[in-house]
């Protein structure tokens, strides 16, 4: 030990000198990616497979779309996941820092409302009713307040952390304003827990990515949603995604590029490219829905042209179409 | 015989009768804490045992030598430990590299050659104080501090450096701990045959803590081995399929520190990130990881034990 410590010592000195006097980082060629953990797998099956294929180094963080936000508009990562279009907070964040970004939609996700797999007494929720029950302030307890033909049962609702993309996206969608919502739920960043909740809950209520539904679907029963009471019930399902019948509830994800590092380097133009090539097959693969293929094409001229700029001017719009997307921006 | 002796004889009897009973009430008394003591020493252990059992028995199938040799990825089956539990060792050995030298220099600066004085008292409280930090304190300080301030970035070093400082309270006083151990006559010896501060310090203090310090170092690294808030809050990665550069290279001067500035994800992120992915296969792959996690804080913990028993037995006084 006495020699040990010696020479740990010894080590250390060493160590402090060399790394305050010389290197850089290495000039491999590295991708920085980072943002939503909701997109994560899509760019962690198109990291897998890009490295493959080239010689670059790809890393992915899931800081979450906002913490993903910040260090991409500090110009810390080339490329940012997104599960949410970008706010207006951040669109001046990145602009005070002289960071553009091209906004890529990549994929769908269906959010899908879960129940029970016990809970045989609901067929179909309409939007109002699931904004009669998740609206703040809502005094909804007892699946009989929804509606008098429901059993006195008790209502527990889970629900994702309001760090949350997909808890954005619900509320505006559900409430028609970002971010409200009624609190006394109980929520949870990681989906497992949700599922964990409602399985365990036969009132039990929780809503998150089709994914987690995919996945659990012996303990859980996932409700088909109609947007207006009186449309017609739309079971979430990646068919009903695409063709745009699924209404409120799907959403698009994003991946946010650098607009320097995709005009100036070569590896972030050749992943991007091998991304939205890829994306059919491998967003299938981790469980979420492709665009059409048409969509894909509009979005890869959408890249070619190094066009800056976001389609939502700092709001979140329910509902919108790729091309429509893609046409303000041009 | 009179009345007297006979009235003594029957108080006697008596007392032997009462004192008797007072043995067997203080005798059942002793089963009773015993009891109480192993049914606490149990319920501890075995809580331990049913989580370790069911961690193995969930993660069993992936205890193949391929999951310590691959790299993440998107499928549970081909996905491993590679990146991550390399990442563990630079990281943990950038930390015992700050933490030792200086938790140790720290602990016989304060027991040796500090002034007692409230000076040396504010830093003694500061310092119990630290041990008892939640860890996440310790990030935050980190994103600061090395991350932008120093400029240090996401690396590995600026990881270590974090874990180093999450080590620094317990190895300062585990040091002191075990000089504090030392008796007053081994010190008073050595300064009688006319060594100085340091000899004393060097040849005898250091030597005789050894194995106290050691307990320290290794109980505080299998802290930081296993935290998992500080270093995602220094920005982990979590998905990364190279490893950093190698600290030894064919060509002059041999030696790269470059890895030092690399990027790097854990064993506890890789774990956390598994867990929360819907496809269950992952579950399975978070159990395994999760079993590793605890086997190798066990046999830090146990070498600790070793080195100290190996380590005393050499020290006759």
């Amino acid at each position: 030990m006495n020699t040990m410590l010696k020479k740990s010592m010894r080590i250390a000195a060493l160590l402090a000198v060399t790394f305050s006097t010389s290197h850089v980082l290495a000039a491999d060629k590295i991708i920085k990616i980072d943002g939503s953990s909701t997109v994560y797998p899509i760019t962690e099956a198109m990291a897998e497979e890009f490295q493959k294929a080239q010689k670059v180094k790809v890393t992915v963080g899931e800081s979450g779309t906002g913490g993903g936000f910040k260090k991409f508009c500090r110009g810390e990562t080339d490329i940012s996941d997104a599960s949410r279009p970008i706010t207006q907070k951040e669109m001046d964040m990145c602009k005070e820092a002289g960071i553009q970004y091209i906004e890529l939609p990549i994929a769908y996700d269906a959010l899908t409302v879960v129940v029970n797999s016990k809970n045989d007494w609901v067929k179909s929720l309409s939007v109002e009713e699931l904004n009669m029950i998740w609206k703040p302030g809502s005094s909804v307890k007892n699946w009989k307040q929804v509606n008098a033909a429901y059993p006195d049962k008790a209502m527990g609702l889970y629900g994702p952390g309001t760090a949350s993309g997909t808890f954005d996206y619900f509320t505006e969608a559900v409430n028609g304003k970002s971010k409200s919502s009624r609190t006394d739920y109980t929520p949870s960043e990681d989906d497992n827990v949700l599922v964990q909740g409602v399985s365990g809950n036969v009132g039990g209520m929780a809503y998150f990515g089709y994914a987690y539904y995919e996945e659990n679907k012996d303990k859980l029963r996932a409700i088909p949603i109609s947007a207006k009471s009186g449309a017609p019930a739309i079971m979430p399902s990646p068919e009903a995604v695409k063709d745009g019948t699924y209404q409120p509830l799907s959403r698009p994800l994003f991946i946010y590029v650098n607009a320097t590092a995709a005009a100036f380097k070569p590896e972030v133009k050749a992943f991007v490219n091998f991304y939205l090539e890829n994306a059919p097959k491998l967003v299938a693969e981790v469980k979420y829905v492709p665009l059409p293929s048409t969509d894909y094409a509009a979005v890869k001229e959408h890249f070619k042209a190094l066009k800056p700029g976001t389609g939502f001017g700092g709001k979140n719009e329910v509902g919108i179409k790729i091309k429509d997307l893609i046409s303000r921006i041009k | 015989m009179t009345t007297e002796t006979l009235k003594t004889k029957a108080s006697v009897l008596e007392n032997l009768v009462a004192v008797r009973a007072m043995i067997r009430r203080h005798k059942r008394n002793d089963v009773i804490f015993a009891a109480i003591g192993l049914i606490a020493l149990m319920l501890g252990l075995l809580t331990l045992l049913t989580l370790f059992l069911d961690l193995v028995m969930d993660g069993y199938p992936r205890f193949t030598l391929e999951f310590f040799s691959n790299f993440p990825s998107r499928r549970a089956a081909n996905a491993g430990l590679l990146s991550a539990w390399v990442g563990s060792l630079l990281v943990m050995t950038v930390t015992f590299l700050t933490a030792v030298p200086m938790g140790v220099a720290a602990g016989l600066y304060l027991e040796e050659y500090a002034p007692k004085n409230w000076f040396s008292d504010l830093i003694e409280i500061n310092v119990s104080n630290l041990a008892g930090v939640p860890s996440i304190i310790y990030g935050l300080l980190a994103l600061g501090l090395f991350v932008y301030g120093l400029g240090l970035g996401e690396s590995i070093l600026t990881a270590g450096l974090t874990l180093g400082l999450l080590t620094l309270p317990v190895v300062i006083v585990s040091t002191r701990e075990a000089i504090r151990g030392i008796p007053v006559a081994i010190r008073e010896a050595a300064y009688a045959v006319g060594a100085t501060k340091w000899q004393v310090v060097k040849d005898h203090v250091v030597k005789y803590s050894q194995g106290g310090i050691l307990t320290g170092v290794i109980i505080g690294m299998s802290r930081a081995i296993g935290e998992t808030a500080p270093i995602i809050t220094i920005g982990a990665l979590t998905f990364i399929a190279f490893l950093p550069p190698t600290p030894i290279t064919e060509v002059a001067p041999f030696i790269n520190f470059e890895w030092l500035s690399s990027g790097f994800t854990v064993l506890p992120i890789q774990m956390f990130n598994w867990l929360s992915r819907p496809d269950h296969a992952f579950h399975t792959n978070a159990a395994a990881t999760g079993a590793i996690i605890i086997v190798v804080t066990l046999l830090m913990n146990g070498t600790a034990i070793y080195l100290r028993y190996q380590i005393r037995k050499n020290i006759k006084w």
